[in-house]
């Protein structure tokens, strides 16, 4: 058995909303150079929903992989939907991820989290 | 497909697989035997023993065969670590950067049976000196056991020198030549060395079968009980088509030795020419004292398993010393022994030669990994930070 299912290996050779948005509306990053893996979410937000999401990921294939499908599963969709996102539906999504790569989608999970809070934290201060 | 991952094993040679399958198809007999079936094996064998008894300078009877380079430097260490116990000599030395084979055996022995074990530093190209040895050798060291050359990132040692201080010391040298047999000149009797260990499959011969040769007069002992196979030494049925297989392409590999490794220097060099050009880039071990098929780079802001698979889908197959491909949490021990920090060692890229690589494919490889790493900057916040002052560069 290949050590990634075709999906991860897709998502990894087509990554999906890859890049960054500028004056993004929510910015999350997490992870370390040390650990050698960091993700970074842009968020686009309209009346609370989620209009655009881009990533820019430094780490291995599953990494890359699960920030990708990580930004298709909150795109268009509500903020609190997004809240809710877990790493275990990344993984789902992904077709499953090698035990040992399960902190990548642990990582997107936070990733979107910290750029929600992020957002949510700059609409407290405008509103203010 | 380009293939340049020979260092984690190699494709068999023709003369290995005709000889592999010969035996197989004509001589089944058990060597143990003693019709005439049975002992046309044991002639095979015992030519297996003298052609590889030649290629190391030693006499046949001081060749073990073993299941390969992990079994032999396991049975080689065991051995000289509790013929050293048995007087009263716990102390052994060793390096940061040797292969698990001979680290975790060298961990096992001092967690669970009391002996000290030195692992002397190595420097930042790779390599470790003579005297460094030297003045580590104390009343009650057992055993030095130095890599001839390193798996990853290609440094050839001083062997011959480290085995005249061992030598003149009264110490037993043991070194895993797993990464240097027919890729480098062995002569066990110049280069003072007691035991070597080295595998059938890093010189286009079958996987699963190895060598120790240990010197006459040490006492080895045994890891498998059994039948008197190996003088005693190592039971089991021998794998006879495997020996016959390895014996075969280690006759070719030093037979063509000058000729291939002046090939692979060429592509190599041409290689190392070209990926050094990659901005923030550096190479890994020794550039002169290096194995003639190896290229070892860091490429910092990015991750090495990433670059890896990248690769695979252009046709070039390599390895990585990063934690995602090293199964573990910590880049390779053999990065992180040389000084490359975290960051540095997760951007690691190894392409390891063989004769079967071409100069074509040495320009498609300079041509294609700097693409490939620079895509893999494109959107890797690390780089961009990099990139933008926001945080310092490590290599320049």
């Amino acid at each position: 058995m290949a050590l990634y299912s075709e999906k991860v290996m897709d998502h990894f050779k087509n990554p999906r909303n890859l890049g960054s948005i500028e004056n993004a509306d929510g910015i999350g990053e997490v992870g370390n150079a040390k650990c050698g893996d960091i993700m970074k979410i842009y968020l686009k937000i309209d009346n609370e929903i989620i209009t655009d999401v881009k990533f820019e990921t430094f780490g291995c294939a599953s990494a890359i992989a699960s920030s990708s499908m990580a930004t298709e599963l909150i795109k268009g969709k509500p903020v609190s939907e997004a809240l809710e996102l877990t790493n275990k539906a990344v993984a789902e999504a992904l077709d499953g991820l090698p035990a040992h790569k399960m902190h990548c989608s642990v990582l997107a999970e936070e990733a979107i989290n910290d750029a929600i809070k992020d957002y949510l934290s700059k609409k407290e201060k405008a509103e203010s | 497909m380009i293939y340049t991952d020979n260092a984690a094993t190699t494709p068999l040679s023709a003369a290995a697989a005709k000889a592999v399958s010969d035996c197989m198809m004509n001589v089944y007999g058990n060597p143990s035997s003693l019709h005439s079936i049975g002992q046309k094996a044991a002639e095979v064998l015992f030519e297996a023993r003298q052609t590889i008894a030649q290629c190391l300078n030693c006499q046949p009877r001081e060749i073990y065969f073993t299941s390969g380079g992990s079994e032999a430097d396991n049975q080689a260490i065991r051995s000289a670590a509790h013929a050293g116990k048995k007087k009263g000599k716990t102390h052994i030395i060793s390096t940061a950067f040797e292969h698990h084979a001979v680290l975790h055996t060298l961990e096992r022995l001092q967690k669970d049976e009391g002996f000290e074990v030195q692992l002397l530093d190595v420097d930042e190209n790779g390599l470790i000196t003579a005297q460094q040895v030297a003045d580590a050798i104390r009343e009650d060291t057992c055993l030095v056991t130095v890599m001839f050359a390193n798996n990853e990132i290609g440094s050839v040692l001083p062997i011959r020198e480290i085995g005249e201080v061992c030598r003149a010391k009264g110490v037993t040298f043991h070194t895993d030549a797993v990464q240097a047999a027919g890729h480098l000149p062995i002569d066990v009797q110049k280069d003072n060395i007691d035991m070597l260990s080295l595998s059938g499959h890093k010189f286009h011969g079958p996987k699963g079968v190895g060598v120790l040769f240990v010197r006459k007069g040490i006492v080895l002992e045994n890891l498998i009980d059994g039948g008197a196979q190996e003088r005693g030494k190592r039971a089991g049925t021998e794998n006879i088509p495997g020996i016959v297989g390895m014996a075969a392409a280690l006759e070719e590999a030093c037979g063509e030795m000058q000729e291939v490794s002046e090939q692979e220097r060429a592509i190599r060099d041409r290689i190392i020419e070209g990926l050094s050009k990659i901005p923030h880039s550096m190479l890994n071990g020794d550039r002169e004292k290096r194995l003639p098929g190896n290229v070892s780079f860091c490429f910092e802001g990015i991750e090495g398993e990433s670059l890896l698979l990248m690769l695979d889908e252009k046709g070039i197959c390599a390895s990585s010393g990063s934690a995602c491909t090293s199964g573990s949490l910590d880049p390779s021990h053999v990065l992180l022994a040389i000084g490359r920090i975290h960051e540095i060692a997760h951007g690691s890229l190894r392409l390891s030669l063989s004769k079967y690589n071409t100069m074509e494919q040495a320009e498609y490889i300079i041509e294609t990994v700097p693409q490939v790493v620079e895509y893999l900057r494109s959107f890797s916040p690390l780089w961009k930070d990099k990139i933008n002052g926001k945080k310092e560069f490590i290599l320049k």
